[in-house]
């Protein structure tokens, strides 16, 4: 292909991104799984619940959900700070809610039409005024999300979105190692979470979800994400 | 029938399809512009005969994993001797206590991920030989800028900083490569958030020897003297994902110093092999 004939098609295709085609294919899809649940009982719903959707938009919607169970966390630790907090906890936690918030925006507008409902937090377990209750649950909710990331990457096929996890999940890990030396300085990278091979955790989306369920009130169907 | 789909299929079968294809945007651009030029009959031939195109000579899969393990191995052993070196120093390098119990957990992660990576990589071939590394940063000069690394405690953490963020670096600039890539791409990402753990921690022993930086990576910023660096650090300044502006997402009140601790970026190989060579005897 010549120079003039390459401008030229970039001219005819250039409005028709990977990003839109993957909308075009997925929207498809979607209106192919509503047929065939229409053509179901639709009287009798099976797993009943928020519909994470499958395939890489349903691990989008997944890693949507942990992303707004952490920032409706850490927005109410700062909104109501534990006793004793210092300034620099204030800010360096301040930052971490930003972080997820931002997390949170981004899985929303990337899926767009695909994006799961805001769902209902119960955070009714978490003693707010006691650090070592925040801090304990954010210990848990940072290496949940580390390996949540971790052992989603090999259920997502679209590299970009690989990438994107990947920039995400080292980021999470930053937090759980801040997290955990707050608690106990020196355990950023302790036994309790890093393997005999120097490896960290990766969880299953069932896995994770059976751990993130205590704190999520809105009842979420997994059951059509990607297994393997 | 949705043609685009066709190339979701071929990836499930060969996650390298769009290296084979120059890049994903090219391999769009050419099946959109023959679609649009080809009767629809003619279209699956003309498919075949872009693919045969793309896979001639090509490497296969698993030399690439096998690149790609080397790659990580080479890292892995520049940390690992980094840090067995440091210790070897003891406490005229690294107060006793948290700090050297901090490094030498650190030490023994590395090690570790050396011994998993050469496991791993012995079924699919042979793993590199360890370098000679020079630590001053020289290429084998032995004076490099980092010259008392080993003798000046914050030039040490400052350098283990910068290996850290870079490890991290060069792991998720290697991903999109594995995709699909199974329990090979889960140890890796396994991997991957370890090193992440590290930077975090190092960088709270630096800020609490005073330097002002953070357990993430704000902007460019690395506590570091101008001159030394920036190669590592350089784009971490993006706050743009996916086309997705993250300052103020969606009114939210997200400030340009939050949008770029908050994801991360990669490094290319070819940026990371021009930082890695200055820790390298030719």
């Amino acid at each position: 292909m010549n120079y003039s004939e390459k401008r030229s098609n970039e001219k005819i295709v250039a409005p028709l991104s990977r990003r839109k085609f993957l909308g075009y294919a997925g929207a498809a899809t979607g209106l192919v799984v509503a047929l065939a649940a229409c053509s179901k009982d639709d009287t009798v719903p099976m797993n009943a619940g928020v519909d994470l959707l499958s395939g890489d938009f349903g691990i989008l919607n997944y890693a949507y959900a942990l992303e707004q169970l952490e920032a409706a966390f850490y927005i109410k630790v700062i909104s109501a700070p534990y006793a004793g907090i210092t300034a620099d906890e204030t800010a360096r936690l301040t930052e971490i809610r930003d972080h997820e918030i931002a997390h949170r925006e981004f899985f929303k507008n990337a899926l767009g039409a695909k994006a799961i409902v805001a769902l209902e937090v119960d955070f009714s377990t978490i003693t707010f005024t006691s650090r070592d209750s925040v801090l304990a649950t954010a210990k848990a909710f940072e290496d949940l999300g580390v390996s949540a990331y971790n052992g989603a990457g090999k259920l997502i096929t679209n590299p970009d979105y690989l990438v994107l996890a990947g920039k995400i999940v080292s980021v999470e890990a930053r937090h759980a190692a801040y997290i955990r030396d707050l608690i106990s300085n020196g355990s950023f990278a302790d036994s309790t979470v890093i393997g005999a091979n120097g490896l960290d955790k990766s969880r299953t989306p069932p896995e994770v979800l059976a751990i993130a369920g205590t704190y999520i009130k809105t009842k979420i169907n997994a059951s059509n994400l990607p297994t393997s | 029938m949705n043609f685009y789909n066709i190339f979701g299929e071929i990836e499930k079968a060969d996650p390298e399809v769009y290296d084979r294809l120059d890049t994903r945007r090219a391999a769009m651009k050419g099946f959109a512009n023959l679609g649009g030029k080809l009767a629809l009959a003619a279209v699956p031939i003309a498919l075949g005969s872009m693919f045969k195109k793309a896979y001639a000579g090509s490497k296969s899969t698993s030399e690439t994993v096998l690149q790609i393990l080397n790659y990580a191995l080479t890292l892995e052993y520049l940390e690992a001797e980094f840090y067995t070196t440091a210790l070897s120093k003891g406490i005229l390098l690294i107060p006793a206590g948290a700090a050297t119990a901090a490094i030498t957990t650190i030490s023994n992660h590395e090690t570790q991920h050396v011994s998993y990576l050469k496991t791993a990589i012995a079924p699919l071939g042979t793993a590199v030989a360890k370098p000679t590394f020079d630590f001053s940063g020289g290429s084998g000069s032995g004076t490099g800028p980092f010259l008392t690394v080993f003798t000046d405690y914050p030039l040490f953490l400052a350098v283990a900083q910068t290996l850290e963020d870079t490890g991290v670096r060069a792991y998720k600039g290697r991903a999109a490569e594995l995709v699909k890539g199974g329990d090979l791409l889960t140890a890796v990402l396994n991997i991957h958030s370890v090193e992440a753990r590290h930077a975090s921690h190092i960088r709270q022993m630096r800020k609490a020897s005073g330097v002002d930086v953070k357990p993430w990576i704000t902007g460019i910023i690395s506590g570091i003297p101008a001159g030394l660096v920036e190669p590592n650090y350089i784009g971490e300044d993006n706050t743009k994902q996916a086309t997705i502006e993250i300052v103020n997402i969606n009114s939210m009140a997200i400030s340009t110093n939050a949008a770029t601790e908050a994801f991360d970026e990669g490094l290319t190989k070819d940026q990371v092999l021009a930082i890695v060579t200055k820790f390298i005897k030719p």
